[in-house]
């Protein structure tokens, strides 16, 4: 007999994520149907469309390269989250070893004038400490990760300030970090002529590939070899595999310090794109390692799903600054992306309520093929 | 210094406030990450009503209606945890993560279109409430005594009655601390963890209004509440989940976060050169600090965060 399509954990989990996209969209619609009814199905596919609803081909591919490039960091971000969770760790923190390697990553390239994969390793391994002091805290402490993740976002946003704000790196007319091209161009991620392809969009860079890249290895890491297979067995149950004879404590503090790597890397490749500069005057953690949650539990909890999920979050988020802005607030993506994620929440409801509805399905074609017989 | 004082005594009473709200909700088993949410969602409701009661309301009724609308606002928002947590057994940390998205996003688009609609000019996400702060003030000598302040020290102690002097109080901490326990003794722990969150969403929604009214006439309803929800959270955990000791942290933290707004009307202060973001930042440091020397033996309710399941034994 062949398995049915939705039997498949990997279907379940494809049918919930467009539940969720779907249910997510359709409140965006309907508020934007009380804000406004005339304008409120263009919004909507404006915010859909992103990219392809600009005027002429060459706009069109620029602001795919634009949302590419926003993509990178996200998707690192959402590895970050996905990669501890799957060693039953949630890292919230993820937010602020985003941070740590933004501060990092521009403190090497604006202060020390070094070249760009210089910057992309201080600001791995400073995520990695900020990772690793969260895995210590769990492991030797007992301090819930994302209690210790939650304090050292703040810490981390306060110290990446005050670093930034260093004359020497802050631009001096606004609260700003001096922009990379001329403040040190050798910073500059390099293009790989990409940037051809993309309408010369100088923030399309090596970031790009090599997130995809990552997100693959991580699969890869976890799913065929013997240290993901201990990092699995550490999360599924602490004291199983510590009779088992893995170091359970050593492989919180690794785990943390790898998640802490791969979301300060994120920011990284945010930065030194040259995209973006940081605001010293920020008051709030950057929303980037929370999107990277929401981008983690839509991809179904898989390195490869987040690829998917991390580019169609981008997309709405871009796609919401596109839209009529005297009629509707670009928040209104946020919001989408907010509900999508309260809704992941719910998946393992969904999956209960399908595998209850094909068992409901099989037994009745079961009790019809007996009341045949007899 | 007055103004010291003023600020340390405001931030104190909207960091206690939600970190009772957090405590009543932990305590009954459900951890509530979404309290920066709340707030945020509380401040709304009192800023809409406050924007909307004609200029010429008492100030007791501006007072009372505006505490009412905060409070029922917080507490409807805190059924979206209830809903996720308690019937649908969904992970916590992620609905709460949401819930602070969604507040924040939901009432910048919510204002933003509040404001056009009365005006197609004004898309700011800002709303005004300069004479209607008055109603909450009385200036004695330089120092503003604002009414949350008596409320905030009130709402302490039926807080700490409620916990350890009422039948009420104590099932709601052994849902916490064992729910199948309880459960086998005939409390209805699906009850007892809703009480705690629309608790916390009352306190939390309360707190964001005190917040918004701290210092300033009008909100800005894009920046949040700035971390306020997070660090009351800090102000719980480092006051063990007791009432009267979340009350001492919130003190404390409050200073903290009035030095870093004030420092520099301080001669001496402003000497050493110290930014206000180490005062931002001390709270913070202070609680992890404090976790990870006492968290061995965690005063932390047993059972929290996990979903009630019957089944399990």
């Amino acid at each position: 007999m062949k398995t049915g399509f939705f039997k498949k954990p990997s279907a379940q989990t494809l049918v919930s994520s467009l539940i969720c996209i779907a249910a997510g969209l359709l409140v965006g619609f309907i508020i934007l149907t009380i804000i406004n009814p005339s304008g409120s199905a263009q919004a909507i596919g404006t915010i859909l469309g992103n990219f392809i609803t600009r005027s002429s081909g060459p706009a069109k591919l620029k602001a795919f390269g634009n949302t590419l490039a926003k993509t990178a960091p996200l998707l690192m971000c959402a590895l970050s989250v996905c990669f501890c969770y799957k060693v039953g760790l949630f890292n919230i923190g993820a937010a602020g070893q985003y941070e740590a390697g933004a501060c990092a990553a521009l403190f090497c390239a604006i202060s020390l004038k070094l070249p760009w994969f210089v910057c992309l390793i201080a600001a791995a391994l400073a995520g990695a400490l900020l990772g690793s002091v969260s895995g210590f805290l769990k492991a030797y402490r007992n301090v819930n990760e994302v209690i210790s993740g939650i304090m050292l976002n703040w810490i981390t946003l306060y110290l990446t300030n005050m670093v930034l704000s260093n004359p020497a790196i802050k631009d001096p007319a606004s609260p700003y970090t001096q922009g990379l091209s001329s403040a040190n161009p050798r910073s500059l991620l390099p293009s790989l002529g990409m940037e051809k392809l993309f309408a010369n969009n100088r923030y399309v860079t090596i970031a790009i590939p090599l997130a995809v890249l990552i997100a693959v290895l991580i699969w890869v890491v976890l799913e065929k070899t013997k240290f993901g297979y201990e990092l699995r067995a550490t999360g599924f149950n602490k004291d199983a595999s510590r009779y088992a004879g893995m170091k359970e404590k050593k492989n919180i503090i690794i785990t943390l310090a790898l998640g802490g790597a791969l979301a300060a890397v994120g920011a990284a490749f945010l930065f030194l794109s040259g995209y973006q500069q940081w605001s010293t005057t920020q008051t709030s953690v950057p929303g980037m390692g929370f999107n990277g949650i929401a981008a983690t539990f839509l991809g179904g909890l898989s390195p490869i799903g987040t690829i998917f999920s991390s580019f169609f979050i981008q997309s709405i988020t871009d796609g919401g600054a596109l839209i009529n802005r005297s009629l509707y607030p670009a928040e209104i993506s946020d919001l989408i992306s907010a509900v999508i994620i309260y809704l992941c929440g719910f998946v393992l409801f969904f999956k209960t309520v399908m595998n209850a509805s094909i068992a409901k399905r099989e037994e009745k074609k079961a009790s019809k093929a007996e009341g045949g017989k007899a | 210094m007055v103004l010291l004082l003023q600020y340390t005594i405001i931030f104190a009473s909207v960091l206690m406030l939600v970190a009772l709200g957090g405590c009543f909700s932990e305590h009954s088993g459900i951890i509530n990450l979404g309290l920066e949410g709340i707030m945020v969602v509380g401040a709304l409701g009192g800023a809409l009503i406050m924007n909307l009661l004609p200029a010429n309301t008492g100030a007791f009724m501006m007072v009372v209606i505006t505490t009412i609308a905060a409070v029922v606002f917080g507490m409807l928002y805190s059924c979206l945890l209830g809903v996720a947590a308690i019937r649908f057994k969904a992970d916590q940390t992620l609905i709460g993560t949401a819930m602070n998205m969604l507040a924040t996003a939901a009432a910048t688009v919510f204002v933003s279109a509040f404001n056009a609609a009365r005006n197609p000019d004004n898309t700011s996400s800002t709303l005004q409430y300069i004479s209607q702060k008055n109603a909450f003030i009385i200036r004695i000598a330089g120092f503003e005594f604002n009414w949350f302040m008596l409320l905030a020290v009130i709402l302490l102690g039926v807080s700490w009655f409620v916990l350890y002097k009422t039948r009420f109080g104590l099932r709601l901490m052994a849902c916490g601390e064992n729910p199948q326990a309880a459960d086998s003794v005939g409390i209805n722990v699906k009850k007892m963890r809703w009480a705690g969150v629309l608790i916390s969403g009352a306190l939390g929604g309360l707190g964001g209004i005190v917040y918004i009214l701290a210092g300033v006439s009008e909100w800005k309803f894009e920046v949040g509440v700035a971390g306020f929800g997070f660090l009351a959270l800090a102000v719980m955990i480092f006051g063990q989940w007791k009432p009267t000791k979340i009350a001492a942290a919130a003190v404390l933290f409050g200073f903290f976060r009035a030095l870093s707004n004030v420092y520099t009307a301080f001669p001496f202060l402003a000497g050493l050169g110290i930014p206000s973001t180490v005062y931002n930042m001390m709270p913070y440091i202070i609680s992890l600090i404090i976790l990870a020397f006492t968290s061995k033996n965690s005063k932390a309710p047993k059972a929290e965060g996990i979903p009630y399941d019957k089944g399990m034994r």
